[in-house]
């Protein structure tokens, strides 16, 4: 069990006194970006939601980042994984990482094909 | 280990006692569990990218479709879900301050802690029960056609989506009911609406000011609006009267939408329950004082990464269902 606790976050930027403190300054951060996902969400700028990057929204790519920044959070800090020897971090961290990224590949590529499928074949589907 | 021949060093490394990744059995195993767990999610979430990116230019719009608050009347996408999202990470920061209080074996605190955890868990549940309940009994209504694509209704006047009991007419019509005597094969009745097709159709027809929006998504990322002559082509296609989702029928757009809505959120929802269920089993261990005895609180550690798990999934669920 890791007794001690690393104490800062984004890199050594914020230093926290104990551990408690910490855990409330990770609070605030996750509400923070939080708060700007579901601003961003309510207000869909239009700069956002009209130009693409490989074919998604860039508002959506927002979205994603922002989620991906809470995940880690969540996970270094609430889960200990900061804390944890650095084998067993990566461990944990890169196998689902590595197995998500190519389910991820293969069925959203599959899907589009059969997009177009249902867009350019000879196939009715809407009537 | 008598018979084994063996120098110093082999020993250190292969006699035992090792621990190279610092973690305990049990630890181990919350890992492995939520490592496992973590594939099962993401395998549904993905398949609802499947899904999504199949059908994208017909895909439900989120805001559109949970724009409810308890007790409050009008359209607020997002709050409720965002409010959910608070408690739920609120929930995982007294989860973690329990397993820090601990640490350092301070039970009184443990137990407060692990209490407020358990009432976020609670609250969460209940929300998700509510969200559930005012998505399955639907909003405004809608038709579905032959090919099951889904027709809303818009009045012209104000741009506001149309709730099928400002324009259905009532008519003299007499239901009939099947029963088992009528059929050799009988089959439950089952889905019931308010207002049967012809009332819809009829009203729509008597009602000038009403259009319908159709599921496809325009180059504005919005659903398209028919004008009057083409909804009235259109509404010839209708074949049943939608009200509310289930998995069959969904009134909010594409089916698939509201299969993926009650299997992902469900198996969520359920994660959650049970991680209430084990918090609620720790929180009475910390009570009686079992770990105070052991000497240590990692008990509490195990199933708090448990409940951060939760909440990690559900940061996803919110991205890919609410906001993406």
């Amino acid at each position: 069990m890791a007794h001690e606790h690393k104490l800062e976050i984004f890199r050594g930027l914020v230093k926290f006194k104990s551990n408690t403190q910490k855990i409330w300054g990770v609070l605030i951060f996750l509400s923070i970006v939080t708060t700007i996902e579901v601003a961003l969400g309510i207000v869909k700028p239009k700069a956002l939601t009209h130009s693409h990057f490989l074919g998604m929204k860039l508002l959506n790519w927002i979205f994603i980042i922002l989620t991906l920044v809470k995940a880690y959070y969540i996970a270094w800090d609430f889960m200990h994984l900061r804390d944890e020897k650095t084998p067993l971090r990566r461990v944990i961290v890169w196998t689902p990482i590595f197995l998500i990224c190519y389910l991820i590949f293969i069925l959203l590529f599959e899907a589009d094909y059969i997009y177009n499928v249902y867009k350019d074949g000879f196939i009715t589907w809407n009537f | 280990m008598d018979t084994t021949v063996s120098t110093g060093t082999e020993d250190s490394v292969w006699g035992g006692g090792n621990r190279p990744l610092g973690a305990s059995y049990g630890k181990m195993m919350m890992w492995f569990f939520i490592m496992s767990d973590a594939l099962t999610f993401s395998g549904f979430l993905v398949a609802y990218g499947f899904s999504r990116f199949k059908f994208i230019e017909l895909w439900p719009i989120a805001d559109e479709v949970f724009t409810h608050v308890p007790f409050f009347h009008g359209n607020y996408p997002m709050y409720y879900v965002a409010f959910m999202t608070f408690i739920l990470i609120m929930s995982s920061v007294t989860m973690v301050l329990a397993v820090d209080a601990g640490h350092k074996l301070k039970q009184s605190k443990v137990v407060l802690y692990m209490f407020l955890t358990i009432i976020g868990g609670a609250i969460f549940v209940g929300s998700q029960a509510w969200e559930w309940a005012t998505f399955i009994k639907g909003d405004y209504g809608a038709v579905e056609t032959n090919s099951g694509r889904i027709l809303q209704f818009v009045n012209a006047e104000t741009g506001e989506r149309a709730a099928l009991a400002d324009f259905a007419e009532t008519l003299p019509e007499e239901r009939v009911k099947h029963v088992a005597s009528e059929g050799i094969w009988f089959e439950g009745e089952g889905y019931k609406t308010s207002y049967s097709l012809n009332e819809v159709v009829e009203g729509f027809k008597a009602t000038p000011n009403i259009l319908i929006r159709t599921e496809q998504i325009n180059e504005e990322g919005e659903k398209t609006l028919l004008d009057r002559k083409e909804s009235l082509a259109k509404i010839l296609e209708a074949n049943q009267v939608v009200e509310g989702a289930n998995l069959v029928h969904n009134e909010y757009g594409h089916r698939l939408f509201a299969d993926f809505f009650f299997f992902i959120t469900g198996f969520h929802g359920f994660h959650v329950f049970s991680g209430v269920v084990i918090n609620i089993i720790i929180f009475f261990n910390v009570i009686l004082g079992t770990y105070e005895r052991r000497g240590h609180y990692e008990m509490v550690e195990k199933v708090g990464l448990y409940w951060h798990f939760v909440d990690l999934v559900w940061v996803f669920v919110f991205t890919f269902f609410y906001l993406v």
